[in-house]
């Protein structure tokens, strides 16, 4: 089976209609099948399976969550084909470790999975991207770098897009960064007006080479001449 | 024309029988006027003030009455810029440009808390007080301000407009940054401002 190709089979092309769950229990529901499948296919770099309210989050091991999501979104029986988030957690307990987050859900079957992969304290805050899985991860994954400073290997084009990208005070999001920032505000309103707004989007991002052909004489003649907005 | 000067230089007379009309009036009051009552603005709306301003130039405040039918989306031809809402970092060098390129004369409207002072973004991403970015004519208090609270300050903007003088050169300078900074006010005065206030001083996201 190629990716992307459109799925016609599974829970969602029946007669039955979607159903409202009812009478959830807070923890100890009925865990989503794919848990158990991951389980039987990964064994011992799954960790733990919670389900609370109904949804089930799996912890997995650091190392194989790109494995574990590329399983989930190829296989034929999970056909995970929709990426909603790429988060970060990080908790006030500086003993427990960081979280990053996966949000995925299957249309074809009508299921929503949640997988959790904690970074160990001390370890370099790195993990596999999957944006050669879901090119959604592409924002995604570049703003949980933002926030989180998490380096995401595989990423092409891992850079700052909250915050500007000459942002100098840290990571916004972690525990230890202050909530006024690090800098005093006449250093910050400073270092903000010093950006360039007109170097924010480089021609590739805003994907000028898909419209080439539309493009006006005089703006191809630019291009042709490797003119750029970006840096 | 229907003026006649007498040969004493002293008096000006009317002749109705001329059948043409003729007005008097000081050069600073036609001005004045003229510009108050066609005060085109450049909307910058960045929040749900900008809601309450589109509800003051809709049908039911309409901001026609006085002058503002026209959003002025390009600030060459704008006079008023209203900044409706907070304004991040990033948008920064943005207002700032945008309030450059206004031609003069030109004056500006802080709509709301946040544009006036941050606000409750007391925060690492969030500019406290748009007074530290560009100079600001009017602050319109709220949040957001009803459209009633917006017109009353474009009416306070209107009687600014209508007591200049023309012979005072000086408000139509353009003000240049300082060319190190980038900044209008001196930094001590940005830090006095942003300075926090309430219970909410020196405190981390972790508390720690």
């Amino acid at each position: 089976m190629t990716r992307f190709e459109v799925v016609t089979t599974g829970e969602s092309s029946g007669t039955d209609q979607p159903t409202t769950p009812k009478n959830i229990p807070h923890r100890g529901g009925a865990a989503n099948p794919s848990a158990k499948a991951l389980q039987d296919k990964f064994s011992s770099a799954i960790k733990r399976v919670d389900v609370v309210w109904g949804e089930t989050t799996v912890y997995v091991e650091p190392g194989f969550v790109r494995q574990a999501i590329l399983w989930l979104h190829d296989d034929a029986s999970q056909r995970y084909d929709f990426l909603s988030d790429v988060t970060a957690v990080e908790y006030r307990d500086p003993e427990v470790p960081l979280e990053v987050v996966w949000h995925l859900r299957s249309l074809p079957f009508r299921r929503f999975i949640r997988i959790k992969a904690q970074i160990p304290k001390g370890a370099p805050l790195e993990i596999d991207s999957v944006y050669d899985i879901y090119r959604a991860a592409d924002w995604l994954e570049r703003e949980c770098y933002d926030m989180f400073g998490i380096r995401f290997r595989g990423h092409p084009d891992l850079r700052r897009i909250l915050m500007w990208e000459q942002y100098k005070e840290g990571f916004p999001l972690r525990k230890d960064f202050p909530l006024r920032g690090r800098f005093s505000r006449s250093e910050q309103l400073r270092q903000a007006l010093a950006q360039n707004p007109e170097a924010r989007y480089s021609m590739e991002e805003l994907s000028i080479a898909d419209a080439y052909a539309e493009l006006p004489d005089e703006m191809r003649e630019r291009l042709s001449k490797g003119e750029r907005t970006g840096e | 024309m229907g003026l006649t000067v007498p040969s004493d230089h002293q008096v000006v007379s009317y002749a109705p029988e001329s059948q043409e009309g003729w007005v008097a009036t000081r050069l600073d009051f036609l001005v004045n006027w003229a510009r108050a009552n066609s005060l085109w603005p450049m909307p910058f709306g960045t929040a749900c003030c900008a809601i309450e301003f589109m509800a003051s130039a809709a049908s039911k405040y309409d901001l026609a009455r006085f002058g503002m039918e026209r959003m002025s989306f390009s600030p060459r031809q704008a006079d008023v810029l209203i900044c409706a809402g907070r304004v991040p970092f990033k948008l920064a060098p943005i207002i700032r440009r945008i309030w450059q390129q206004m031609p003069q004369p030109k004056w500006s409207i802080s709509m709301g808390a946040c544009a006036s002072t941050g606000g409750m973004f007391d925060n690492y991403a969030v500019v406290q007080g748009i007074d530290t970015i560009i100079p600001v004519d009017v602050y319109v208090p709220g949040c957001p301000p009803r459209p009633e609270g917006l017109i009353y300050g474009i009416r306070m903007l209107q009687e600014k407009v209508k007591n200049e003088r023309a012979a005072d050169k000086g408000t139509r300078d353009e003000m240049e940054p300082d060319p190190s900074s980038q900044l209008y006010i001196p930094p001590s005065v940005i830090d006095e401002l942003g300075e926090p206030f309430g219970n909410s001083v020196n405190q981390t996201r972790s508390g720690l």
